[in-house]
C-alpha cells in the first residue's frame, strides 16, 4: 500500500518501474527500493533464516540487520532495503547462505 | 590503493557538520556513505526539530538534510561525496576498506572522522522474527522517503520520543495505531509528544510490554502483559491485540564495528547506548587521527551530533595542519552549545554516561 495523501509529504504519482519476484511480474515506482515497492505490493516475506527456514522480513531498513537479503540478478545477499529497484530486475527470495558461482 | 586527507565514514548530521568546517580550513574531504544520497536518518524526519536556532529548531529534519548538504556545495573541487559506498573494514595501518557497485576498494587517509550513526534495538520475545516486526525507524524510513505504508493496524512498543514521533507520523500517513506499550511505570518521551498522541486518542499503557507475536507467515497479533515494580511478568495479565505490525522503539546502539574491528579502545557503557569508543577532549580515540562524534560515540539527538561533528571536523583538520580562520571561536561555541543540549533533566542520561566513560571533560 502507498500513500495517497500526505500533509508534508510531497505524494505525487512516479513513473512506474517492472521487475520479476520469484518469477511473477511485479511493478514499483521510480526512487523505490528493492524492499519498498515489495512492501507496497503486500510481500512482507523476503527470505528464510539460515538454521531453521523461518519467515524473515524487513527488519531496519537502512542496510544494517540483514533481515531483508534476497537474490537480485543472480547475485545473493544484496541488502534489498538499500539496493534501488531498476527496470527488468529479477528478484528471488533467498533460501540459506547464498554462494558463489 | 587512493591516498586521501580526510575521510569521514558516515554522511549524516555528524558527518555533514564534521565536512564542512573541515572544508572551510582548506582540508580535503571524502565522505563515504551506504544510502544513496547524503543525510543519514535526516532524510525521514518529517517533523519540526527542537533546540535552539544554531541547530535548526523549528525546521523539518529532511530540510535540515537539505541545509547540511548545501552548506558543501561551494567546496566541490575539494570535496568527494561516495554515496552507495559501504566501508566495510578500517585496519589499525589507517587503512580503509569500501564495497560499491560489487567492487572492492582499498584508502589510506591521514584522519578519519567515524560518524558512523546507530541502529535500533531489539527485543527478545516468542517470534520477534515474524515478518510484519520492525524497528520503529524503518516504518519511518518506507513511509517517509519511500511513501510506503507498512500495514494497516500498529501496535507500537516504547513509548521515547522515537516511538511517540513515530506513532503520530504513522497516524499523518493515516494508519491505525492501535497501542503502545511501555515497560517502564512512566512515557518516556517528552510531554508535549506524549499530549498530542493522547489527544488523538492512542492508548498508551505503561508497565506493559510484549510477550509474544502469533501469525502462521506473518504477524497477526500480538500478546501483551503487566509488569510489577521488579519488571516481572505478571501472570493473568495477558491480552491479545490483533495488528499487522508491531514496531519496536526501545532505544538506539552506536554503530560500533569499525573501530572495534581497528582495535580503537572501547568502552560499554549502557547510558550511552552499548559500546563507545573512548575519546579526548579533542574527540580523538585511542588511535592517531581517528575521531568519532554523533550517536556511534554515544546515542543523543541530531543536533548535538551536529555540534560533535562540528568539533570533530575543526579538531581533525587541524591535526593535518588546516586550522580554521576561526578555530578558538568556533570550537568554543559548539562546546558551549554541546553542554547547552545536554542541560536539564532530559540530558541527565548523557551526562552520567560520559562521566562513567570517564575521558572525555
Amino acid at each position: 500500500m502507498r500513500l495517497k495523501k500526505h500533509p508534508i509529504l510531497d505524494v505525487t504519482e512516479k513513473r512506474k518501474i517492472d521487475f520479476y519476484f520469484d518469477g511473477r511480474p511485479m511493478s514499483g515506482k521510480e526512487g523505490d527500493t528493492i524492499a519498498a515497492a515489495l512492501h507496497a505490493s503486500g510481500i512482507k516475506v523476503l527470505s528464510k533464516s539460515i538454521k531453521d527456514g523461518r519467515n524473515r522480513g524487513l527488519y531496519c531498513a537502512i542496510g544494517n540487520c540483514g533481515s531483508c537479503h534476497m537474490t537480485v540478478d543472480g547475485i545473493p545477499n544484496v541488502k534489498t532495503c538499500i539496493t534501488e529497484l531498476k527496470d527488468g530486475m529479477v528478484v528471488e527470495s533467498q533460501k540459506g547462505l547464498g554462494r558463489l558461482e | 590503493m587512493t591516498e586521501k586527507e580526510l575521510m569521514i565514514i558516515g554522511a549524516g548530521p555528524a558527518g555533514l557538520s564534521a565536512a564542512k568546517v573541515a572544508l572551510e580550513a582548506g582540508c580535503g574531504v571524502t565522505i563515504v556513505d551506504r544510502n544513496k544520497y547524503p543525510g543519514g536518518q535526516l532524510a525521514k524526519q518529517t517533523h519540526k526539530f527542537f533546540g535552539s536556532e544554531k541547530q535548526y529548531a523549528k525546521t523539518r529534519g529532511f530540510d535540515i538534510a537539505g541545509i547540511l548538504k548545501s552548506n558543501l556545495g561551494k567546496y566541490h573541487d575539494k570535496l568527494d561525496i561516495l554515496t552507495d559506498t559501504t566501508a566495510v573494514g578500517l585496519y589499525k595501518d589507517h587503512v580503509l576498506t569500501t564495497l560499491s557497485n560489487e567492487e572492492y576498494r582499498k584508502y589510506h587517509a591521514q584522519a578519519y572522522i567515524m560518524a558512523t550513526g546507530a541502529s535500533e534495538k531489539f527485543l527478545a520475545f516468542e517470534n520477534n522474527d515474524l515478518p510484519g516486526i520492525f524497528g520503529a525507524g524503518a516504518v519511518q524510513t518506507l513511509m517517509n522517503l519511500y511513501g510506503v505504508l507498512p500495514g494497516k493496524e500498529v501496535v507500537m512498543v516504547g513509548s521515547g520520543n522515537i516511538g511517540l514521533i513515530v506513532t503520530y507520523q504513522l497516524m499523518q500517513a493515516g494508519v491505525t495505531v492501535k497501542a503502545i506499550l511501555e515497560a517502564a511505570p512512566t512515557i518516556g518521551g517528552y510531554k508535549v509528544h506524549a499530549a498530542k498522541i493522547a489527544r488523538l486518542g492512542v492508548p498508551i499503557y505503561v508497565s506493559t510490554t510484549i510477550k509474544k507475536a502469533i501469525g502462521d507467515k506473518e504477524l497477526e497479533k500480538v500478546v501483551t502483559v503487566s509488569l510489577d515494580e521488579s519488571w516481572k511478568e505478571i501472570p493473568g495479565t495477558e491480552k491479545e491485540i490483533y495488528c499487522d505490525t508491531l514496531t519496536i522503539a526501545v532505544g538506539l546502539s552506536p554503530l560500533h564495528q569499525l573501530m572495534s574491528m581497528a582495535g580503537v579502545k572501547m568502552k560499554y557503557v549502557k547510558e550511552l547506548g552499548g559500546l563507545v569508543p573512548l575519546l579526548d577532549k579533542r574527540l580523538e580515540t585511542s588511535m592517531d587521527n581517528v575521531f568519532a562524534c554523533g550517536d556511534v560515540s554515544g546515542i543523543e539527538e541530531a543536533s548535538s551530533a551536529m555540534a560533535e561533528g562540528a568539533l570533530a571536523g575543526l579538531f581533525a583538520a587541524e591535526n593535518l595542519g588546516y586550522r580554521h580562520p576561526d578555530f578558538d571561536k568556533l570550537v568554543a561555541d559548539f562546546e558551549k552549545q554541546l553542554q547547552d543540549l545536554r542541560q536539564g533533566p532530559s540530558g541527565t542520561k548523557i551526562r552520567r554516561g560520559l562521566e562513567r566513560l570517564g575521558e572525555r571533560s
